[in-house]
Parts: C-alpha cells; structure tokens; sequence
C-alpha cells in the first residue's frame, strides 16, 4: 500500500498533473445536505461486484452483521439488528444511500446504532489503531452505493 | 481483534451444524434445582423481563450446563477448591485456616458482589476481596486478575452462592459508583460508536451475525467460554466487547469496570448466580 502510494505519487511529480483523478474527499469535508450526499466522493464510478464484497467482509463493511439480504443467502449468518436490505433502491435515492453509509447519524437519526462509514474523528476511546481512519475508504462507500443500487 | 462488529468465528464454527436458538424458553435445571433464568423487572428497571445470558444460548451449550460433569468450567471450581485449604504466604495460612467450610462463610458472598469495603472504603469485587485477604491475612502475593489461581477461586468461592439471587446494595457510599456505572453503560465507544446498550438493552433477542445478542447479564461468571478455549473474569468479557466496537478499553480491575460490573449486576437483581457457567 504504501509502495503504490510512492509510485502515484512519483508519478504524478513526473507529469505535474493528477493522474487518478480527483482527489477523494476528505471525511470532515462531506456535506450531507437534506440526508443525501450529492456527488461522488471520489468521482470514479462504483463497482457493485467489489461492494457486494465489502458488504459482506467482516472485516470490511460487515453490513450483514446487521442486516439480511436475499442477494447474499450463500454467506453465512445474517444479523437482525437493522432492517432487511432487500429493494432498498427502490426506497431510497443513490445521494441518499451515499449519506446513509457516510454518517448515519446524520442521514437516519443521531439514536442509530449504525456506524459511520466515513467518518474520522469525534469519537470517544477509540482504540489506537483506529484512531484518524474510516471504516471504509472512499472508493469503498462508493462500491457499496453501487452494490446497494442493485437491490430492486 | 479485527472484525468489523467482532463475530467470533471460531467459536461458532465449533457449534455451527444444526444451531438452534429454541433455547429461549428453556429452563435451566441442576440437579434437580430449577434456576432463576428469567424473571420480571422492576418498575424502574429499563427492562421488562431480566433475562440470563442461559437463555440466549444454543441447546447444546446450554445443556452442557445442566451437567455438572460436562461443564468444563467445574475443572476450575474443583482447583479453586484444592487451593481454599493449600497454604500459602508468610503467614503460613490456607483460606481454610480463617474461613473453614467454603460452604458455610461463602455461601453468598458472589451474589453480593461487587460490595463495599468498610477497611479500604472503596468498592471491591470478588477479586479485590481475594487478594485483599492474602495480602492482609495471608501475607501472601496477590494472584494477577486473569491467572487461573484467580479463575479458580472466584469460580469456587461463587459455586457457593450458586441458585441464590443476585443480590447487590446501590445505596449508600456505592451510589455515586452505580451512577458512574451507568453513564458508562450508556456512553458510545470506539471506532463503531456504540455503547452496551446498543447492543444488550435495545437488541437482546436479536442476531448480530453469528451471535444471538443477551443482555449482558453477569450472574454466570467467571465463565468458560469455548472461543477461549478457557475461564474468563467478567472484566474480560467487558475488554472483548470494548475491543470489537474498535475502543480501548479500561483495564481489568479500574474503577471504570468495577462501576460498570456494579451497574450491571443491579440490571440482573434476583437472576439466580450460575457461577461456574458455561459459553460458546
Ligand atoms: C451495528 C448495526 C449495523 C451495521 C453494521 C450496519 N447497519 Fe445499516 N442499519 C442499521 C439499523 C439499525 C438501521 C435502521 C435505521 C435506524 O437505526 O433506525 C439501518 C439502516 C440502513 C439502511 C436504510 C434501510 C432501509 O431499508 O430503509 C441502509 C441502506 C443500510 N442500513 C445499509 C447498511 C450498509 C450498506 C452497511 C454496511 C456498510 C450497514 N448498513 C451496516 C444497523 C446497521
Ligand atoms: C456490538 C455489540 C455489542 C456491544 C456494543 C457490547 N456487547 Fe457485550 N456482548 C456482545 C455479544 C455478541 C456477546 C456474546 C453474546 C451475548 O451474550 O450477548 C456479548 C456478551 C456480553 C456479556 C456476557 C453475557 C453472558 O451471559 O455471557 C457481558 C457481561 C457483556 N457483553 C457486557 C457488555 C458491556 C458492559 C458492554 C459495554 C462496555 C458491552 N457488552 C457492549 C455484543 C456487544
């Protein structure tokens, strides 16, 4: 990781210019306006095959330790706590789902268990190696979203 | 600890085949002793029904409870029982010498715990109490918190209240720990921003991936749990569920987790003790 980051980085010195694109936003920076976030955190297309892997990794989104989903009978245990997934497209909008994951404190209500996605700072004892990170990247929310637009 | 809401696997995969959650009606019978594993709460209590973590189990690992000679955990009340008349310290004493019959100058102590203490005048667990007599009786060294000496004995000395409620004063000089306790229990922690009751009050019943949430109840513990292939303290269990919402989490024996196991065990008030108790 740290490798690739050199060489993007050696690389763009190169040419002067941003090869990857835009740059993701940062977490303090995310506006939720009206529960939706309007545009792409990253302004690369989501991959809804890598975001249906982040939705079920554990060590990822682990969004099934929560909720179930029909798309993904074939993993094990499925959690009950949030409610189920299924046609969540068609509740609600792509900018709405991007807010949801991003804060959902913010986009559901402050009471929700659901964590924060893409948030970095403002929590209370968080354990050292978390400390500044995001549970998801950037990329990886936008992943999810596209996942998640796939559930008619 | 890495997983996202802190499933563990490993454990589950030991009871995966055929789990069943049926177990929510059961009752937990001991030799022919009926448990109190469920009961109403009171008024004031955030609950409606106080239920033990018994009940949350799976069939299988709820009847290796039922057995004395299945539970693993008894190994360790047995131990226990081996180190109450060893004699050990400067003082050349065993528990025995001071306290005699286990069965008699323990019975019930566990289902008070944590207590006051009138000579420290702070806030002691069972823990505190052990080492506090070997120190002061038997001028002896204190057993670390999590040592199997430590397991052994909390799980002995809480045998001997074992079917009796639990039963623990929040008034007086404890008050202001009870209030601590419960700030704590309602604060959210950690990288996943949740605080026990997240989980234990709003979502008991329900499954988190391959865990079916309880209560959080802790008249069982010490307990054997199969993921640690051994005994933990209640204060362990509190560090692995700080763990798996990504916290630090205080240290065993602080005055954080001794406020916390005394909020706690006021959630649990009349739930019949199960120490030894058994988990997967
Ligand atoms: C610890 C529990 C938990 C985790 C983990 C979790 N959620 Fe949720 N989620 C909830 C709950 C509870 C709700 C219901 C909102 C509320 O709290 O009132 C919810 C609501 C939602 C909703 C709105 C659902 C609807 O049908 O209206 C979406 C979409 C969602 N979650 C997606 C996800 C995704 C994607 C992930 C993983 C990246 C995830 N959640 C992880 C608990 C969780
Ligand atoms: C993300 C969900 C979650 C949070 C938050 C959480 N726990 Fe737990 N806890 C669990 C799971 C899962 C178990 C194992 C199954 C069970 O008994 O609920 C457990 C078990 C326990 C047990 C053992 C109960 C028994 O009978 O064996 C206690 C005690 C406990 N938790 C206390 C706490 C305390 C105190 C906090 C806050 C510091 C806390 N928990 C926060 C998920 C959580």
């Amino acid at each position: 990781m740290k490798k690739l980051a050199m060489t993007v980085g050696a690389v763009s010195l190169f040419f002067g210019v941003e090869v990857l694109g835009a740059e993701a936003v940062a977490p303090a920076d995310v506006k939720i306006v009206d529960g939706a976030i309007a545009t792409s955190l990253t302004g690369v297309a989501g991959d809804p095959a890598k975001g249906r892997e982040w939705f079920v990794g554990r060590k990822l989104g682990n969004c099934l330790a929560c909720h179930a989903n029909s798309d993904t009978v074939d993993q094990p245990y499925h959690g009950e706590v949030g409610p189920p997934l299924d046609g969540v497209a068609e509740r609600w909008s792509e900018e709405q789902l991007r807010a949801i994951l991003v804060n959902s404190k913010q986009a559901l209500s402050p009471e929700t268990i659901m964590p924060a996605f893409y948030r970095d700072s403002g929590f209370n004892r968080v354990a050292e190696k978390f400390k500044g990170k995001t549970i998801l990247s950037a990329q990886q929310i936008e992943d999810v979203v596209a996942y998640l637009k796939t559930l008619k | 600890m890495k997983t996202l809401v802190a499933l563990s696997l490993a454990a589950t995969l030991a009871l995966s085949a055929g789990q069943a959650f049926a177990g929510e009606d059961s009752e937990l019978v001991i030799d022919g002793e009926t448990f109190v594993t469920k009961l109403d709460a009171p008024a004031d209590s955030p609950l409606a029904e106080i239920i033990s973590g018994w009940r949350f189990r799976s069939n299988e690992t709820q009847e290796l409870q039922t057995d004395d000679f299945e539970n693993p955990a008894m190994i360790f009340a047995e131990y226990g029982e081996e180190l109450w008349s060893r004699v050990d310290g400067a003082e050349g004493k065993s528990c025995a010498d001071c306290h005699g019959d286990a069965s008699e100058s323990m019975k019930g102590l566990r289902a008070s715990m944590p207590k006051w203490h009138e000579g420290k005048a702070t806030l002691f667990t069972l823990e505190d109490h052990i080492n506090w007599s070997r120190e002061e009786h038997q001028k002896a060294e204190p057993w670390k918190w999590e040592s199997q000496e430590m397991l052994a004995m909390t799980s002995y000395i809480g045998l001997q209240s074992r079917g009796m409620p639990v039963n623990v004063a929040t008034d007086g000089p404890v008050a202001e720990w009870y209030e601590k306790g419960k700030e704590l229990y309602y604060t959210r922690v950690g990288q996943l921003d949740m605080a026990c009751a997240n989980c234990h009050e709003t979502n008991y019943g329900n499954m988190i991936r391959a865990d079916h949430l309880s209560q959080g109840q802790t008249n069982g513990f010490p307990v054997y749990r199969m993921k640690w292939q051994g005994m933990g303290s209640i204060h362990r269990r509190f560090k692995g569920c700080m763990d798996n919402i990504r916290a630090t989490p205080y240290k065993r024996g602080s005055d954080e987790f001794t406020a916390l196991e005394l909020y706690l065990a006021s959630r649990g008030q009349g739930l019949s003790v199960e120490t030894p108790s058994l988990r997967n």
